[in-house]
């Protein structure tokens, strides 16, 4: 089932929580409300969910105006950051919960409850925990036990609040793969919250970016993170060397060094702009004679992984800024670098933007 | 060789001598002294004692007020605790200290005011008196004084639990299609269940021992309105001290076995609630 929200807009006080946001969920997708903390985005689903009400807009559940329904009555499966299980029940309670509070009239028979709750209880593969209790579980199994309790009802849609949020690191990776497999299966449309940049481009088929209550950009997870549409996308995917500076000709010019490298159309001798260097398009140059280029000195060397990441800190026009460069280990073995050399950086492909 | 264990916690020898010295002095011996009293008496008499009409009359109205008292109090102390901890109005500070009022005040107070409310000339009771019911000087008005002074314990013990519950409790079980009340029933009531049952066990026992406030209000019509302490001071103001002592042991008993009662239930809920887990 289609979501969409038109022109959704909520404050609390002063603060506006979202602004005029709208956007369209088709069928069967995975999407992920990727933003930092307090960018709106779980106030977005929990409107979405009827949790909370927006202060103007609607909320379309296939092509419905939901707006004004409650939460009961839209269908929608939530899963909480915080599993949020019934703790006086057992694993099994937990799941039919949804199943036994239908009226009498749409309740089905116990034994069909029995039956359909351990095809749940099998779909997470935790069907062997029936018995226990929530307090029993590992932070995984809470979370994947409320996800089944979310699906007993058969949802139209499945809304996930940061739902790995709370776990630690390999319990986190290895639930993002299963939540990627059981959506291939059920092809139920999903939105999910998170903060974490890698989880949301990993897991979804889309990703909306928010920040400070409004949509900075809407797509794949491949599109926003070789294409970026504004700084903060650009800042947030990843990590990120930003150059400030303005516009000379056909390179950058920051303070008393330049960067040579063609501009974009649409940008003027003179504009004030900023650029993003990712890590492993930075270059680093050792020859003395090296004009181009910002300067930098070398803090730290850490070459432990499969490639190296070099620390800096930027001298004169770049002063007080640090700078991180990945390179091969055979790179950085080839230019002996060392730490308290002064050399100086080169992109190899700079994203501009006006500022 | 034996290892010393090696304890966190300092001081346990001391602070559990002290805790059974100070129980002996302060629980055991007076109560063991009632015990000790009442043998003077042999079986028989104690029997006696313990089962004249008056005295079997008195039980009924003790044991059955408190109870009756203590469960509307747990109803009525469940939806105060509820307003205090879940909405937010002007007066609610005053409200909250309000709710304390009844420990504060000398329960001889309460129990004149409340006598005077509801006598057949108060305020109260000359409204009540047209429509035939009677509160001053009848077993209702022993209830009212019962229900005053046992409201803070539910709303005291319940508040705590509810200002911890998570609200996304609620709101996982309306996502889940629980109407309103299936919400309170199935998911919020059984987590409250166990201070719920420590409320009402504390404001029966509190009820069961009422004198001060009781004695105004309740007219003391043998067989009709008087209470088992009050049999009690009429036995001592006889000078019959082991005849006293003798219905004070019915009563310790009859208490102790309904407040073992309850707490086994609320170890059962506890258990069935999954906190101990």
């Amino acid at each position: 089932m289609s979501i969409q929200v038109q022109n959704i807009h909520k404050g609390f006080g002063d603060f506006v929580a979202l602004g005029d946001v709208s956007l369209d969920f088709p069928t069967g997708e995975l999407v992920a409300l990727l933003g930092p903390s307090g960018c709106g985005k779980t106030t977005l689903l929990r409107i979405i969910a009827g949790l909370e009400s927006a202060d103007s807009g609607r909320v379309l559940l296939d092509g419905e105006d939901a707006s004004d329904t409650h939460v009961r009555e839209r269908h929608v499966g939530f899963v909480f950051q915080h599993y949020a299980l019934f703790r006086h029940m057992s694993v099994f309670d937990n799941v039919a919960f949804g199943l036994r509070m239908k009226p009498r009239a749409e309740r089905p028979a116990e034994k069909l409850i029995r039956a359909k709750v351990h095809d749940l209880l099998k779909l997470v593969q935790l069907d062997w925990l029936a018995d226990r209790f929530p307090s029993q579980l590992s932070g995984g199994q809470r979370q994947r036990i409320a996800l089944a309790r979310a699906l007993a009802v058969e949802p139209r849609v499945l809304l996930l609040d940061e739902p790995f949020g709370a776990l630690d690191a390999k319990v986190r990776k290895e639930l993002r793969r299963w939540l990627r497999r059981l959506h291939d299966q059920l092809h139920i449309t999903s939105i999910f919250v998170t903060h974490d940049q890698e989880e949301a481009l990993e897991v979804a088929d889309r990703v909306v970016l928010m920040d400070h209550g409004k949509v900075e950009q809407i797509g794949s997870p491949e599109e926003v993170y070789r294409h970026p549409a504004t700084p903060f996308v650009h800042g947030f995917l990843g990590a990120v060397n930003p150059f400030h500076g303005h516009v000379e000709g056909n390179a950058l010019r920051i303070g008393g060094d330049r960067l040579p490298h063609p501009i974009a159309d649409g940008f003027a001798h003179g504009d004030k702009v900023i650029a993003f260097a990712r890590p492993h398009e930075l270059d680093i140059l050792t020859d003395a004679a090296e004009t181009d280029g910002v300067p930098a000195r070398i803090s730290r060397v850490l070459s432990f992984g499969v490639t190296a990441r070099i620390e800096l800190d930027g001298l004169s026009g770049v002063t007080g800024q640090h700078f991180e460069v990945e390179l091969t280990r055979d790179r950085v073995a080839a230019l002996a670098l060392r730490e308290g050399q002064t050399v100086r950086l080169q992109p190899s492909r700079l994203r501009v933007f006006a500022q | 060789m034996s290892r010393r264990s090696l304890r966190v916690l300092p001081g346990f020898n001391l602070t559990l001598g002290y805790t059974l010295f100070y129980l002996s002095v302060i629980v055991l011996i007076p109560l063991s002294a009632v015990f000790v009293k009442t043998a003077g008496l042999g079986f028989g008499q104690f029997w006696d004692v313990v089962t004249t009409p008056r005295v079997l009359a008195s039980y009924r109205l003790s044991f059955g007020a408190s109870l009756l008292a203590a469960a509307i109090n747990a109803v009525f102390g469940l939806a105060l605790a509820w307003v205090l901890v879940r909405y937010s109005f002007p007066g609610k500070k005053l409200v909250d200290a309000l709710i304390d009022l009844p420990f504060a005040l000398p329960t001889a107070v309460a129990g004149i005011a409340l006598t005077a409310l509801y006598a057949p000339n108060g305020w109260l009771g000359s409204a009540l008196e047209p429509l035939g019911i009677k509160v001053a000087f009848t077993p209702l008005g022993v209830l009212v004084a019962l229900v005053f002074i046992g409201l803070p314990f539910v709303v005291r013990t319940v508040q705590p639990i509810l200002e911890d519950l998570d609200t996304e409790l609620e709101e996982a079980a309306a996502s889940l299609g629980a109407r309103r009340w299936q919400t309170f029933r199935y998911v919020t009531l059984p987590i409250l269940l166990p201070a719920l049952l420590t409320g009402f066990a504390l404001a029966f026992a509190r009820a069961v021992g009422e004198y001060g406030s009781v004695i105004f209000i309740a007219g003391n019509i043998p067989m009709v309105s008087e209470i088992t302490p009050l049999m009690i001071i009429t036995k001592l103001e006889q000078y019959d001290y082991a005849g006293a002592t003798a219905i004070a042991v019915v009563m310790l008993l009859f208490s102790f076995v309904l407040l073992l009662a309850i707490n086994g239930l609320q170890a059962w809920t506890e258990k069935a609630t999954g906190r101990n887990r």
